[in-house]
């Protein structure tokens, strides 16, 4: 009974095992186009903010701090962000989209040009100009943390499978049938050695034998 | 409809506000509990993805790491007015590594 359903078991591990290793095999695939993808946004990503930073720096050395503060204290652009998921080998991945309230760059500005000097404008487009490929860095890199967490669960489902569940059941498998076969032959043996009794009871083998042994003995000391 | 966060000190976030981004300061005499309140907040109400500066995650790995398998939002590194310390690109590699076991992608260049 056990030993029918340990090995239906067995085959199901089996299946899932290289299902699930696939699976793996896919996700990293597509990890790894992923990640390098990421890779090399970061590092744009990166370089243009410091070019932003760089002009804002700029920027504020010609402006004092409080005319800087009240240029930013009410902006006027505004971003919505909409969410969609999208369905990577079940991970769900997220991709972003963003509207401005008003699609014009050059609509953007939260201050008047006359008290501000000209080295902002350029900080604020040049950040501007940062921003598509900030989101698109957001969403590349979650989905390369979230791919990340789901291909190491699945790494480690597949180990534990093939290193812990697969072998277990086999050595279990393999004693059950040996101790099977065990049984088997020893009851062969126990029958044989009951028909061996019958036998004896029945037709006193054992006293013929040595009846005929003893004539045989007789004759040769006779000759 | 989601909203976008940049937290940091404000010479390094305050140009992300002309875009319309939300900005949240934090300066970095602030402790570590204030930022990390800040997150948390953050992540209740409808940010999505959130712009963190290398400098005030280096002061909170432990939420930031909390973030990194939750569906949204998504905490983004980027760096400040004082320079690019290569956390953000420390945090990529750091999927890899949690991906593939070990860095494949990385490896010479950063050693």
């Amino acid at each position: 009974m056990e030993l029918t359903r340990l090995k239906g078991k067995l085959v199901t591990a089996r299946k899932g095992h290289k299902l699930l290793k696939d699976k793996r095999d896919e996700l990293m695939r597509q990890f790894l186009e992923m990640v390098r993808e990421n890779k090399a946004l970061r590092e744009k990503v990166e370089l243009e903010i410091a070019n932003a930073n760089r002009n804002f720096a700029l920027a504020r050395s010609a402006m004092s701090d409080e005319a800087v503060r009240v240029a930013f204290m009410a902006p006027k652009q505004k971003v919505s962000l909409e969410v969609a998921y999208k369905n990577i080998m079940s991970v769900e991945v997220p991709s972003y989209t963003f509207r401005t309230r008003t699609s014009d760059v050059n609509d953007m500005f939260s201050y008047g040009f006359a008290f501000t000097s000209a080295d902002l404008d350029g900080a604020v487009r040049s950040l501007s100009e940062v921003f598509p490929d900030m989101l698109k860095l957001a969403q590349s890199e979650k989905s390369c943390q979230l791919m990340a967490a789901e291909i190491e669960k699945t790494r480690r489902r597949v180990n534990a499978l093939e290193h812990v569940l697969i072998p277990d059941m086999e050595a279990s498998i393999k004693f059950i049938t040996m101790k099977l076969d065990e049984n088997e032959r020893s009851s062969q043996i126990r029958l044989m050695k009951v028909k061996d009794m019958m036998l004896e009871d029945k037709h006193h083998y054992k006293e013929k034998e040595e009846k005929r042994a003893r004539r045989k003995a007789e004759k040769y000391s006779a000759g | 409809m989601y909203k976008i966060a940049v937290m940091g000190d404000w010479d390094s976030i305050y140009g992300f506000g002309a875009l319309g981004l939300d900005t949240f300061r934090i300066e970095a005499d602030e402790s570590p509990e204030e930022a990390a309140q800040m997150l948390r907040r953050l992540a209740r109400n409808n940010y999505e993805v959130i712009y963190i500066t290398e400098a005030l995650a280096a002061k909170i790995p432990g939420e930031i790491d909390h973030y990194r398998t939750e569906p949204s939002p998504a905490v983004i590194l980027i760096p400040g007015i004082s320079g690019n310390t290569g956390e953000g690109i420390a945090a990529v590699k750091k999927s890899v590594e949690q991906a593939v076991g070990s860095d494949i992608i990385f490896g010479s260049k950063n050693e």
